[in-house]
């Protein structure tokens, strides 16, 4: 990821920050240009909550490049308590432990990190609660 | 109201869920874990994750924080965090913790560094913004995630952990009453540029560095205060191991009732600058209104922060918006071996 594209997606990486339609309610996240509901293009500032449960997940053993010392690592699928849904590592855990419908919160953790000279990127990962 | 009234509005702290024991570490390094133990009084202590670091665990507790204060994240005029691990050596650590809580883009950031003082140091210069009238809020944070070389001393103890205190003129949780610094140059432990560890003079850290401005901190701000030891229900002192603070504590002539709240190092090990200031939020968890709160941080190179806190009614209010500082320690923790400690502290050297 470009240092360019990280920091254009701070907002809703750091903060969860999503669009909501002025006209029918709809949470976009990301933002979006246009309501894929209703058509509208008016959309105002939205904070997604911090918490929710798993949907479903699963477990990592062979990751990309970028990701291979992480391994075994979780990644899945959080509804949080807007009923958005987000796709997101599942930190702290062994996958024994992990349960659809599991109760999760969201901690701001690094993501990736370009070797020992690159830019630090964080965000959010989902941990146990 | 009183303009130069200052205090505690907001205060959290994170610990990492992982852990190593004493035993795993001396295993290692065909060392007497009992030894270790009982020379340090330590038997396990907090490991950052491989995603986690002083920003990282900096946000979270600054999330807590903001839960207890629930102020305006807009309101906050400064961010400052104290710390010997930094991620980046030239870009802030505040700015990122700043944009996390949405405190940006009119606010002041810096990042301290004064070895194990750097906390105190930023909430001193936190509070001293707001009872100037310079701003509403300012944020001081101390926090790391401590650098021991393997085989070394310090690998018993080097911890995780962050602390975030938010200050303000209103609704104060806790009044600062006094401050006191005092430090001179004493070089028991450095870190010199590129140096992935620090190196210490051994039992220099004690008397002449430790104990020689932790005392007399901790004597001055008696002085000032015209207060007696028996007069505060708590006092924390800086913790690299369990005996200096409790030894401390006895020079000054408080008892160890007094210190074992904030004393957390027995099973969180040493954060270095997030050291007195988690043992201070462990304090504020439980603190009643009225208590009088003794604190004198150490870092080395040398010197001490002290600050006296007297906790207000509205304490108990907020006392459980956030997780505890003690659930954090004592619950949900994942111990580790130590082949896979060495690859989360990336101790580990791999080919490019």
């Amino acid at each position: 990821m470009s240092v360019a594209r990280y920091w254009r997606e701070i907002p809703r990486r750091y903060r969860l920050e999503a669009g909501k339609c002025s006209n029918c309610g709809y949470i976009a996240f990301p933002h979006r240009l246009v309501c894929p509901e209703c058509g509208s293009r008016k959309f105002e500032d939205y904070r997604l909550k911090d918490t929710g449960k798993i949907v479903s997940f699963t477990t990592i053993e062979v990751g990309p490049t970028e990701f291979s010392d992480q391994v075994p690592y979780n990644v899945g699928i959080i509804e949080l308590g807007d009923e958005v849904r987000i796709t997101a590592q599942i930190a702290d855990a062994d996958p024994k432990d992990i349960k659809i419908g599991g109760k999760v919160k969201l901690e701001f953790r690094k993501i990736q990190q370009d070797g020992h000279a690159g830019v630090i990127k964080y965000g959010y990962k989902a941990v146990l609660v | 109201m009183d303009n130069n009234k200052a205090g505690i509005v907001g205060y959290g702290a994170y610990i990492p869920r992982y852990r190593i024991r004493v035993e795993e570490i001396a295993k290692v390094w065909g060392a007497d874990a009992n030894s270790y133990k009982k020379g340090l009084d330590v038997l396990e202590k907090s490991v950052p994750g491989p995603d986690q670091d002083t920003i990282s665990m900096s946000v979270e507790a600054t999330k807590y924080a903001l839960k207890r204060a629930k102020i305006d994240p807009q309101e906050i005029g400064a961010i400052y965090i104290g710390s010997e691990s930094h991620p980046y050596a030239v870009k802030p650590s505040g700015t990122i913790v700043a944009e996390a809580i949405m405190a940006t883009p009119d606010i002041h950031c810096a990042d301290y560094e004064f070895a194990c003082k750097a906390g105190s140091e930023a909430m001193f210069v936190s509070m001293s913004l707001i009872k100037a009238g310079e701003m509403k809020y300012a944020i001081g944070i101390g926090g790391d995630t401590s650098q021991g070389a393997p085989g070394d001393a310090l690998e018993y103890t080097t911890a995780a952990g962050s602390a975030s205190f938010i200050f303000g003129k209103d609704n104060l949780l806790a009044e600062c009453l006094y401050t006191h610094s005092y430090m001179t140059d004493t070089p028991d432990f450095w870190r010199r540029e590129y140096m992935h560890y620090p190196r210490h003079g051994g039992r220099f850290t004690g008397e002449p560095a430790y104990f020689k401005h932790t005392i007399g901190c901790g004597k001055k701000i008696l002085e000032k205060s015209g207060m007696n030891p028996s007069d505060f229900q708590w006092a924390v002192f800086h913790q690299p191991n369990g005996k200096f603070p409790k030894r401390a504590a006895k020079m000054l002539g408080f008892s160890f009732e007094q210190i074992k709240q904030g004393w957390l190092v027995p099973l969180l090990g040493n954060t270095y600058s997030g050291a007195s200031p988690i043992g201070l939020t462990a304090i504020l968890d439980v603190a009643k209104p009225g208590d009088l709160i003794f604190m004198v941080s150490y870092g080395s190179g040398s010197g001490s922060d002290g600050f006296i806190f007297k906790v207000t009614d509205k304490l108990p209010e907020v006392q459980n918006l956030a997780p505890h500082t003690r659930y954090q320690l004592e619950n949900n923790r994942i111990y580790l071996d130590y082949g896979t400690y060495t690859k989360y502290r990336g101790k580990i050297l791999k080919a490019e």
